[in-house]
This record gives C-alpha cells, structure tokens and sequence, in this order.
C-alpha cells in the first residue's frame, strides 16, 4: 500500500502543486507530515545561500576587492561570523532534522508526530533569526566559536541554544516513533535506517551537553551581566567537547547516505547489517575526544592531550571501515552496468545522475579532507598548522566538500520528493557538483600552502600591514584561494537555479516517489543481537565521558573567573 | 557475525597503520624537544603588567635551568609587547606568554612555536630555536576583534 498525497485534501496554506500521480513510499504520511520536513529543508538552504554570499566576499577579500560594502557588512570579520554560524550550525542542523526526521518516517513505517516536527522547526526558525539579528547588528562579531572572553549580545546566544533544541525535539520525536514501533514488534531488530537515525540523534544529543552547559551556565548569565566574570580556558574545555563531535552530526547524516541510499542510486547493495552499525555505535562511543582541539591550549595537562591524542587516531578506524563498505557496494553497482576490470566499473558509474555524482565527488574530496585531519590529530604536526589557514583548507575538503556537496547531491532527489515537482536542469546539475570539487580544490590547495607557510587563519588578508612582506607562498595561497573559491559559488549558484527550476517546474512528478535504500548482502540476522542495545552503547559513552574529561576537569582545578567581556570589534 | 575476509584484513592493516602512527607520535612527543604547549601557571590579566616576568617583557636570562633565556611577551588589543625582539642565534629559548585582555594566538613562523593565549593563563613553549640569522615573524592567529590582522611582531636572530 502505498499513500496517496490527494490534491484535495492539502490546506490553503501550504502551496505545493501535487500533480496526479503524486504517491510517496510511506505508509500513512500525509502532506501535513512533510510540511515540516520541506520547511526545515528550506531553512537549511536559506543557511547555504547566506553561507556562500559570505563565502564570495571572503574570497574577493583575498583579490583586494571589498564586497562587504555592497552587503552593507561592518567588516570582514561580522560576514565570517555568519559564514561560520550559517553553515556550520544552520545549514547543517536543519537539514539534519530534516533529513532524519524523513528517514525515521521511511524506517518505521509511519509519520512522526506532527506537533513535534513542527516545534523543532519553529524553535529552528527563532534560534535563526536571534542569532541572525544579533550578527547582522553587529553586536556578536565573535566568530560561531564565540571564544570568551569576546561577548556578544544576549540573543546571539539564546539563538545557539534554540537551534540545538530544535535538534533535541527531533531526537525526542524519533525515540517516541522508535517505541511506537517498538511495541509492536517485541522481538524484531530495529530496522537498519532507524537503528543508524536514532544513533545519530543519540549521539549528537549526548555530545551537544557540553555546549549547552557552557552556554546556559556560563555565558548567558555572563552576557545578561548576572556574574561579572568568567573563565577563558574551562568555557574553551566545555565548547571543544562539543566541537568536536558536531563534526559527526554534520557527518553522520552524510553518512548514511552513502551506505543506505548511494548503494541503490548505483543498483547495489548495502555490504553488511552489522558493520554499518558497528560503525555508528564507534560514534556513539568516541564522543570525548575534544581536547585534540585544544592542544596548543596552556590550561590543560600533557595527560589529558596525550589520553585524547591515542583515542582520536580511532577515529580513523570507522572511516577507513566507511571507505571499504561504500566501495564495496559501488563496485557491485557497477559491475551490475556491464563494468569490468581492476577501475573499469568506475566508469559504469550512473555520473549522468547529480544525486550520484555529487556524492561520489564528495566521497573523494572527503577521502582527502581525512588525510589532512590526520595531520591535525598529530599531537606534534599539529604545531605546523593549529589555527593556520590550512584548517579552513582542511575542513572546506570535509565539511565544505564531504558534507555540503552530499547534501546537495541529496536534494536533487530530496526536493522532488518533498514537493513533487520534477528535477530541473539535470545537466547543470552535473556541472554543478563537478565545478565544485574542482573550485575546493584549488581553494584547499591555496589555503594548505600558505597554513604550513604559517599564514594564520581567520584573518583580514585585504587589510593586513604584514601579508605584504611573507613572500610569494602567500600571494599563490591568496590568489588559489580567491580563485577556488569564486568556482565554488558560481557551482552554488547553479545548485540553487536548480532548486529553484524546480520547485517551480510546471512538470509533476509521475508515479511512486522513493526514498533510495538499497538491499542488504549480509542482513540483520548474522549480526550481533547486542548491537541493537543502544541504552549500552550510550552507558559505554558516557562513562568514557566521565573517565576522560573527569581526568581533565580534575587536573584543571577550581574555576579561573578573571574576565570581564569585551567588544573589540 | 560475518565480515567478509578481506574486510576483516582491511580493519587489521587500519589497526596496526593507527597503532604504529600513535606509537610513532608519542615517541616524537617525549623523545624529542617538540615545543609543545605547556603551562606556566594561571595570573590574573588585571595584574600582568605588574607582575613578574611580565613586569619586563623581553628577552632575559632563563630562570629555567634547561634554557638559555626566556622570552617574555604580552598579548593586547591588536598588538604583541614587545613588538621587535633581538636573540642570539641557536640560543634555546623559552618562550613566555599571556594576555591582557582577549585570546589571542601565537605562531612564530619557521619555528616549531604555536600556543594560544588566554586571558587567565601563562602559555610556555619550552626547546625554541632560531638556527638562522634573519626575521622571525610573529603573529596573532585568533581572531580577537576588529585589527585582529594588524597584530604582528618581529623576532631578529643575529
Ligand atoms: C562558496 C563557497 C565557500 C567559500 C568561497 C568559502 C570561503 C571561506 C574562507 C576564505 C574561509 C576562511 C576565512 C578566514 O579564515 O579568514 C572560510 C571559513 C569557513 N568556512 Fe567557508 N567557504 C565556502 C563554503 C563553505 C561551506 C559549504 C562550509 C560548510 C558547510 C563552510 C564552512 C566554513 C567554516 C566553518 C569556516 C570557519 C569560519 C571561522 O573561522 O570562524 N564554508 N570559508
Ligand atoms: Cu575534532
Ligand atoms: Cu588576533
């Protein structure tokens, strides 16, 4: 059985045009149920749009050419400030809830509830516009890492702590679905799609406390003026040991992407049940790892960097487990099209299909960006780089790349599915993703030469007294940068002609509309029974937490309050 | 539970490439002078430029038996006390740093030096070297406000 989204029945309100033959793959959901999942996407893309507008400005600074004027920006420092906070907690937190609120709905079979997914948008949309009107005021040009003693208004900050709660009402919306399901099917293993959806949210849900301490206990009443002072270094310690596993919630929705769906958008198969939650659970557990964020910090113990040091290069076991699976199942995937030979399946490849080539792309800057993070992760080679602009070289390969063009890849099939237009511009589509592997890499290239050349990060380059006298390592590391990253935004420009070409396409879909996931090789019945225990995995987590930054916290001593705030900007 | 054989040799390469590059690391880490980032203590930004060392920022003979002298600086709003310093080349130098004010971060171009500055903390970057004659730069690499890109200084070897 499938649902048909009626015509008839949607609200005045909601303004998409179902054409006839307009059905989706789950049982039950009506248009009301993906109203909230659409918006959430949009608020995603609305974060993208502003992200790159900054990111042209940034760009062009390093060509002497000012755009923050025509943008009506104080300084080069409040667009960074929304770049920062655009991409890396709007784009990204919304089109998580969006992406695993559809994929919880497609895993058990049902709609979560609405009133919860309409609270996490609306909770969104106000943590959006608070952080917004505060940077676009100037009044929070801190950077999204919002390093005290630095302070910003008050509504900077309430806005942060509303977009995380809009990821808990997901969580919460999805723990209530998988008990649901739960109660009907006392002795099924979860199914695959949810058991990874829930994981996610768990994690991220876990990970984010450390933020949400730092922001509630400590810089809201600060930034009200209820204390006066505030310690530097141990708000550093409480926002690390989120930062670092944001980067898995940005991740990890990426992630099952490219085990789950990639497969079937190729015509393979997932490679195995087990190992695919084995890697999800590693997240889970490798949660309190944040210190190798802080190794040049003066305030924490060689121990304590040591002890996170060992437990980051784990890290890279997932991820190489990742990289194994997914080829695996391309490589079924192509040889399924007639490909043959050691590489000639590659060429098999559906690369006509943007949903496919972009994320193989990604994949590929991704595989890059992992190599880069290792030399991050050296305790010692991270003296080379720490806060040079190879870090933004780095993380425009993962998060830029890895993330932000999966998700984009993802929308050329999501957004027909969510609105039930036809994708427009197929072909541009295609150029889209290619433009933009290309433009990182030039851009990465740039930013990498001049971060070992010592060119520190976040940094003005435009109006600089010194760049001038470093040498023509700089001048290529600007000229790459400005030139990479020009070709990434017109490719952003593209992905959003064809968003657009779309949501307005006359065309309707016709027939079924599907979420792609693909079959399993080696299913769930010859994995491990206890993998499902997730109440384990998350006690696993949390005394590995309280081991870890226990050790830390108790070498840290007592708090240092000794800064009042400062607006230097 | 199956996973396929050359999966399984796949995970044991990646364990033992993860184990042989942590043992690798930490023999770097203790064996050799890798100026890491350390702590000298905690002081009060209000009473930096009262207190000692910082009471003369600079370079002085090291009160630290491993080094030849220290070198003493204060991180400000947008810019680095003192602003040009002279060393001995290939003299083992000791780096001091704190902040008056924001965090601010401090690499020291071709030299192994990067630590940030926080309000609150004394930074130490034990084993610095400058083996050539010539300019050191140094610079800011936090953002801490709007001349954040201004905020350099020099080191002369000679
Ligand atoms: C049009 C494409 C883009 C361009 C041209 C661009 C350009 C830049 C540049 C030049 C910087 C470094 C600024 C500096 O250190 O002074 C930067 C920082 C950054 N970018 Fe992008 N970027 C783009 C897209 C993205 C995407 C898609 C993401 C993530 C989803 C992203 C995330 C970030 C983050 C988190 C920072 C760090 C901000 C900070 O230091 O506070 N960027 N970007
Ligand atoms: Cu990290
Ligand atoms: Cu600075």
């Amino acid at each position: 059985m499938t649902a048909t989204l009626d015509p008839q029945s949607s609200d005045a309100a909601d303004d998409v045009r179902v054409g006839p033959g307009w059905e989706i793959d789950i049982d039950g959901v009506t248009r009301e149920d993906l109203a909230p999942v659409r918006r959430q996407l949009w608020l995603a893309l609305v974060g993208l749009a502003l992200g790159a507008l900054m990111g042209i400005a940034q760009a062009a600074d390093r060509a002497d050419i000012n755009l923050y004027d025509a943008f009506q920006l104080e300084s080069y420092y409040q667009g960074l400030t929304l770049h920062g906070v655009a991409l890396a907690f709007i784009f990204t937190f919304c089109f998580s809830n969006a992406f695993l609120s559809i994929l919880g709905m497609r895993a058990y079979g049902r709609p979560l509830n609405r009133m919860l997914a309409n609270a996490s948008l609306y909770v969104a949309w106000l943590g959006v516009l608070l952080a917004a009107w505060a940077i676009l005021a100037n009044k929070a040009t801190v950077m999204f890492t919002f390093y005290a003693p630095l302070e910003a208004t008050p509504a900077f900050y309430f806005g942060a702590v509303f977009l995380v709660i809009s990821t808990w009402i997901v969580f919460l919306n999805l723990v209530l679905t998988h008990r649901q399901w739960r109660a009907e099917h006392e002795h099924e293993r979860i199914p695959l799609l949810g058991f990874v959806s829930l994981m996610t949210s768990l994690m991220w849900f876990l990970a984010s406390l450390g933020v949400a301490i730092q922001v509630l206990g400590f810089m809201i009443p600060w930034s009200l003026g209820w204390v006066d002072e505030i310690d530097p270094q141990f708000t550093r310690i409480l926002f690390w040991f989120t930062g670092h596993p944001i980067v898995y919630f940005w991740l990890l929705p990426v992630y099952i992407s490219w085990y789950l769906s990639l497969p079937k958008l190729v015509g393979g198969r997932i490679y195995s049940d087990g190992l695919v939650r084995m890697v999800f659970i590693a997240f889970v557990v490798l949660i309190p790892v944040g210190i190798h964020h802080q190794f040049t910090d003066p305030g924490i113990p060689f121990t304590s960097k040591s002890v996170s040091f060992i437990l980051t290069f784990f890290i890279f076991f997932p991820s190489t487990v990742t990289a194994f699976s997914i080829f695996a199942s391309l490589e079924e995937g192509g040889r399924a099209n007639g490909g043959t030979g050691l590489i000639g399946w590659i060429r098999k490849l559906p690369w006509g299909n943007p949903a496919v080539s972009g994320q193989l792309l990604a994949g590929i800057g991704f595989m890059l960006g992992g190599a880069s993070g290792l030399i991050n992760a050296s305790f010692t080679v991270n003296n080379l780089v720490h806060n040079t602009a190879f870090i933004p070289g780095h993380f425009h390969l993962t998060v830029g790349t890895g993330v932000a063009l999966s998700i984009m890849a993802i929308c050329y099939w999501l957004v027909p599915y969510l609105t039930g237009r036809e994708l427009w511009g197929r072909r541009i589509a295609v150029t889209q993703t290619w433009l933009w592997l290309g433009g990182v890499f030039i851009f990465s290239r740039g930013q990498m030469m001049g971060g070992i050349d010592s060119m520190p990060r976040r940094t003005q380059a435009s109006g600089s007294n010194y760049f001038d006298a470093q040498g023509s390592t700089w001048e290529w590391a600007n000229a790459l940068t400005a030139v990479g990253g020009t070709v990434m935004f017109v490719s952003a420009l593209l992905f959003f002609m064809v968003v657009i070409g779309t949501v307005a396409n006359p065309i309707a879909v016709t027939g079924r509309q599907e979420i792609p996931i693909a079959e399993v090789v080696h299913g769930p019945r010859r994995s491990w029974a206890i993998l499902d225990d997730i109440k384990i995995w998350a006690a696993i987590a949390v005394v590995l937490t309280v081991v870890v930054y226990g050790e830390v916290i108790w070498h840290y001593g007592g708090l240092n309050n000794v800064s009042g705030g400062f607006r230097v900007w | 539970m199956e996973i396929d054989r050359y999966e399984r040799w796949f995970m044991i390469a990646t364990f033992t490439f993860i184990i042989g590059a942590a043992l690798a690391l930490m023999i770097s880490v203790v064996g050799h002078h890798a100026s890491l980032a350390e702590s000298a203590g905690t002081i009060n930004p209000e009473d930096v430029r009262t207190t000692a060392p910082f009471d003369a920022p600079g370079l002085h003979p090291s009160t630290d038996p491993d080094h030849d002298y220290d070198l003493v600086i204060i991180a400000q709003t947008w810019s680095w006390t003192p602003e040009e310093m002279v060393v001995p080349v290939g003299a083992n130098v000791r780096i001091l740093a704190t902040s008056v004010d924001v965090v601010h971060g401090l690499k020291l171009k071709d030299t192994n030096a990067n630590v940030m500055v926080i309000p609150g903390q004394i930074s130490e970057v034990r084993d610095v070297h400058f083996d050539e004659a010539g300019t050191y730069w140094l610079f800011c690499h936090e953002y801490c406000g709007i001349q954040h890109h201004n905020m350099a200084a020099r080191v002369i070897a000679e």
